[in-house]
Parts: C-alpha cells; sequence; structure tokens
C-alpha cells in the first residue's frame, strides 16, 4: 500500500510497518524541545507532585525566548526558574537568549529528516520542513512525554500543497502562506497533516521551507512537511551534523498514497499578499492595502526574522532611509542569524535605513512584553494579528512579507515592493 | 451537568482567552482577563456550570494551556463548539476541561438552559430538543474522569510504584 511521508513518519516511531489515518496510535518521542513560558514554569511543579523523573533529558531541548527580555520582576523570575531547572535536572540542551526556539532548534542541528517530535509551543511543525513529523502541545502534554516518552496521535490524512513555477520577484513562503490562510481558512488544514511540494517549494532554500511549515500553525495544520533533499542536507551538514546521521531517502510520499486533498497553484501567479487586521485570513494582494498608512514596520518572530528574511528586508532598504514618521523595529529571529546578518552586511543595511535593533527573542510578536501602543499601525512579518495580540484592541496589525514590510517601511504606507524596487 | 450558555462566533483564538499581557501571572489574575476583548462582562459573570458555546475552530492560535485553564478555573463545565483547533481539543481534556464537537452548535441562544451529557455525546435544550455531538473516543473519557492527564499520571505511577515495591 502506498503511504505517504506522514504515515511513514508516524509509523516508524509507533513501531509500525505502516499505519492508517484515523487510526489512534503511540508514538515514541525522538525530541521535546520546549520554552520558559511553556516548559519549567509550568513543568517542575507537576513534575514535584508526581515525583517522578524525566525520561531522557538527552532528548529535550530548552530554549528561552518568551520572557527573556526582562521587563518586570514576573518575567525575571519565569526565566530565572528555567535556568534553576535545566541546572538541576541536568539538561545539556539548553540555549538561554540566543533566539527563538524554532530557528535555535533548527540552527542547532537537532532536527533530522525521519525525525518524531513535538514542540510546547504552536509553531512547532516548523520542524515538519525537515522531514521531521513535529507538532505543537500544550505544558500538560508536555509533561505527559518527558515522564513516558510517549505520545497518542490520531494518524493524520494528508493534504498535498503543490506550488509549481517559478515565484516572481518580491513574492515569498509569507505570501504563499497568506494566500492560503485566506483561501482555505483557519482551519482548512483541519488538524491533519499538510505537506508541501511542487518545483516552486523545492526551489525554496530551507528557512523559507521553515516559514511555510511555520505558519501551517495559522492554517490550523497539526503538522506541515516538506520532504527533504539536497538542500535539506546542506543545511543540515551546515548546521553540524554528520553526513552519516542523515537519511532522506525513505521520507517521502509514495505515488498514489491516499490523499485528503491535493491542491495545484501556479508560483508565477502569486502576487505579494497583505493580511488585514484581526486575522491572518483576511489575506488580500497587497495592491488592495496601497493608500493604507502605517506608524510602525516589524521585521521579527520565528516567521519573519531569519537571515533569509533579513536578507529579503536588506533587499529593498539598502541605500534608502525609512520615511518620516515611521518605526522600523528588527529582531532578529537568532543570534546566529543576527552575527551572520552583520558579516554579510544585511544588519548594516538594515540599521542605515533607520531601523531599530530589538533582542533575539519572541518581543512583540507573543505580546508577553512590550506591546504595541493603542491605535498603532503596524505592519508586521509575524504569523498573527488577532485582535489584541501585539497590542490594545485597538491596535491594527498587517501581516506581510519581509519585502512589503520594508517596502512599507520606506514609503510610509503599505507599499508593493515590486514598485519600490523599479 | 447543566447550565448557562454564553454564545461567542468563530475562529475564537487563544490570544482572546489567555490575554499575552497576563500571561506571566498566575491563573487567578489571568482568568479575570479571559475573552475580556470579545465579551468584558463574560469573566465577571459566568457562574460555576455554565457552558461557553462557539462556532468553527474554537481554541485557535496559541499552544497555551492556560486557555483550557483559565475556562475551568471561571467554573465553565464545558465548551461547546462547531468544531475545535486541535491542539487547544488536546489542551482541554488534559487540563479536565470537556469539549463537545457540535455541528448544531448555532441552535443554542446565549443565556439558554443546557444540559451535557459526555458519555451519550448529546446536548439537551430547555425545550426538550436534544442535539448530538461528535462522540468522545473513550481513552479520552478516561483523562476526562480522572480530572485530566496530570491526575490520571499520577493514578497511573502511583498504581506502577505499587507493583514493584522500592
Amino acid at each position: 500500500m502506498p503511504q505517504t511521508l506522514a504515515q511513514k513518519l508516524v509509523a516508524r516511531a509507533a513501531g509500525r510497518a505502516a499505519v492508517t489515518p484515523g487510526e489512534i496510535v503511540v508514538c515514541r518521542v525522538d525530541l521535546a524541545m520546549f520554552h520558559d513560558s511553556s516548559g519549567p514554569r509550568r513543568l517542575k511543579p507537576m513534575l514535584e507532585r508526581l515525583g517522578a523523573r524525566l525520561w531522557d533529558p538527552a532528548r529535550i531541548v530548552l530554549v528561552t525566548d518568551h520572557y527573556v527580555t526582562g521587563d518586570d520582576a514576573e518575567s525575571r523570575a519565569i526565566v530565572g526558574l528555567a535556568r534553576d531547572w535545566a541546572r538541576a535536572e541536568g539538561i545539556r540542551n539548553f540555549h538561554d537568549g540566543v533566539g527563538i526556539c524554532h530557528v535555535v532548534l533548527a540552527e542547532s542541528g537537532y532536527l533530522r529528516p525521519g525525525m518524531f517530535a513535538v514542540g510546547a509551543d504552536s509553531h512547532s511543525p516548523t520542524g515538519g520542513a525537515f522531514g521531521a513529523y513535529m507538532f505543537g502541545i500544550g505544558a500538560t502534554e508536555m509533561l505527559g512525554v518527558v515522564v513516558t516518552g510517549e505520545i497518542w496521535l490520531r494518524v493524520p490524512d494528508t493534504i498535498l500543497i503543490e506550488w509549481n513555477g517559478r515565484f516572481g520577484d518580491c513574492v515569498c513562503a509569507k505570501d504563499v502562506m497568506l494566500y492560503l490562510c485566506e483561501r482555505f481558512g483557519l482551519d482548512g488544514g483541519a488538524y491533519q497533516a499538510l505537506e508541501y511540494a511542487g518545483s516552486a517549494v523545492e526551489a525554496l532554500p530551507m528557512q523559507e521551507r521553515m516559514t511555510l511549515a511555520n505558519m501551517t500553525a495559522e492554517l490550523g495544520g497539526q503538522t506541515g512537511l516538506i520532504a527533504p533533499d539536497a538542500v535539506t542536507c546542506d543545511y543540515l551538514a551546515q548546521a553540524g551534523v554528520r553526513e552519516s546521521e542523515i537519511d532522506i531517502a525513505p521520507w517521502r510520499s509514495d505515488a498514489g498514497a491516499p490523499l485528503a486533498a491535493h491542491h495545484r497553484f501556479d508560483a508565477g501567479a502569486l502576487a505579494p499578499q497583505v493580511a488585514a487586521p484581526h486575522s491572518p485570513a483576511n489575506a488580500r494582494p497587497v495592491a488592495e492595502f496601497e493608500n493604507v498608512a502605517i506608524d510602525v514596520a516589524y521585521v521579527g518572530a520565528c516567521t519573519g526574522a531569519k537571515l533569509e528574511d533579513l536578507r529579503m528586508a536588506a533587499r529593498l532598504l539598502r541605500g534608502r532611509r525609512v520615511a518620516r514618521g515611521v518605526e522600523l523595529l528588527v529582531a532578529p529571529a537568532s543570534r546566529k542569524d543576527q552575527d551572520a546578518a552583520r558579516r554579510e552586511g544585511v544588519l548594516g543595511a538594515l540599521e542605515d535605513a533607520g531601523a531599530r535593533l530589538l533582542p533575539n527573542a519572541c518581543g512583540l510578536c507573543a505580546g508577553y512584553g512590550e506591546r504595541f501602543a493603542p491605535e498603532a499601525r503596524v505592519v508586521s512579518t509575524t504569523a498573527r494579528n488577532f485582535r489584541g495580540r501585539m497590542g490594545a484592541a485597538s491596535t491594527e496589525v498587517f501581516l506581510a512579507s519581509p519585502y512589503t514590510v520594508a517596502a512599507s517601511a520606506l514609503v510610509g504606507r503599505i507599499a508593493d515592493p515590486r514598485a519600490v524596487l523599479q | 451537568m447543566s447550565g448557562r450558555a454564553w454564545v461567542f462566533g468563530d475562529d475564537v483564538d487563544t490570544d482572546a482567552i489567555a490575554p499575552g499581557a497576563w500571561m506571566k501571572f498566575d491563573i487567578d489574575v489571568l482568568s479575570r482577563h479571559c475573552l475580556e476583548a470579545l465579551d468584558p462582562a463574560f469573566a465577571r459573570g459566568v457562574r460555576a456550570g455554565d457552558v461557553l458555546v462557539a462556532g468553527r475552530n474554537f481554541g485557535c492560535g496559541s499552544s497555551r494551556e492556560q486557555a483550557a485553564q483559565a475556562l475551568r478555573h471561571l467554573g465553565l463545565a464545558a465548551v461547546v463548539a462547531r468544531s475545535f483547533a486541535g491542539l487547544f481539543y488536546r489542551n482541554a481534556i488534559n487540563l479536565g476541561l470537556p469539549v463537545l464537537e457540535c455541528e448544531q452548535a448555532g441552535r443554542i441562544p446565549a443565556g439558554a438552559e443546557v444540559a451535557l451529557d459526555l458519555e451519550a455525546a448529546a446536548i439537551r435544550l430547555a425545550g426538550g430538543e436534544t442535539l448530538r455531538c461528535a462522540p468522545i473516543p473513550g481513552f479520552l473519557l478516561d483523562i476526562l474522569r480522572a480530572g485530566g492527564l496530570l491526575n490520571q499520571l499520577e493514578r497511573r505511577l502511583a498504581a506502577a510504584r505499587e507493583r514493584k515495591p522500592a
């Protein structure tokens, strides 16, 4: 029986030759990731109540990223608790204040094709870009994982989303996902496995693929998979993974595998997208927003401030200045990406254009610390613009790609990056 | 179980249920701000046993389980929705908050008295009408009966210790 990539990944983790969509299985977890907000602050008291030990500290990765800016005593206490817990439990895979968990997990070489992984954060499908079955869970479910090493799963159906041809200039993964949110709705993924494929997806660098997988959360999918290939192998080699540890051959869908749906799109027909407040599903082509004046342009988050995203923004901003009255904020998704951007002149181009650098953290996207002002109108590379998430109920957040956010910062209104470059 | 219905729409997100600005505080403080952007009277007005009724994709967005915890902390007996975001559904079960998926949730008016039967996956309205829900799988009903995953794990570990005395 031909199987999808999702079925193969779940079958391996369940210790089975094959699995059928719809059945409930118990999977062994290869990797469990959590952060300062979802992790120790909630796990520690529950572990103490159970008197239980961690099943395998070597399979646990802890990243502090939500409260690391330490704006107040409560935030500092949450991060302090995470540090103390990591020391007491002997967590060696601890990354403290060096970036956002999904980006740190990838760049540190933890993810491999074929893995079954969970993260206590909704954007955990990001790991699916590596051909790993990764999905988000809550802290109590994470407690179950770190005590037993197992988790139940309904074997998902697969929704195959193909993009063929070539994306036009200044069109990128973020535009794809905003378009799909509008096309299918925030529950279009139906908590099943989404698989992204086609020649346009294969042509994307790893961090762009991560953006596709990442925003599977906004589409309501459980995970967002991309079959691993030479691009995956090159990225993993750079992340320090030995070649002998990578096997990509088994991890692709068979021809004729059962699909719940199969959608095909022409990459060349996609325009830059902008999602109006207060939902990613409010996406429309950028041309429909061109008179919208903005106060703030935000390049941040695991979705929109990786090295590839910073490069996109720099392509627009190099040699130019942001419009008068517009604040451009840049929070690179990891220190590693920030350092690389510094070395290749990308960060300098952003700063010369007038960008203010913010810490390598979730920052304003999570809305757990500093928040946007009431009535402020923001264009942002982040994933969610729900009412009140990043600011007050009256704050308006428009979602767009790094190209479009940078173009808008230059013009002072939401702007088509292709027009700005002409 | 039975209570009054509080009715919300589609795509209610976890940022609305557990607002980010309050996430650094304990559940007592956080739950006072539950859904305040959609209904400022909600958190103060909920009485133990009330039921939240919503449209499609309830609980979309963030994985923060404090969303389910806050609803339970306020005393809600259950959430009934046309559909749930998968991550919220799992969290709700794990936190011991009953969730019923009901295609006809839209037939429940705000303030209506509703009676729920989780085992039978049915909702009875005051007028006598019965709405069918998607059945909750047995292994998830077990977690709900235990009062959540933490309680279930505690019992399991205790039972394992009894079988294997140290």
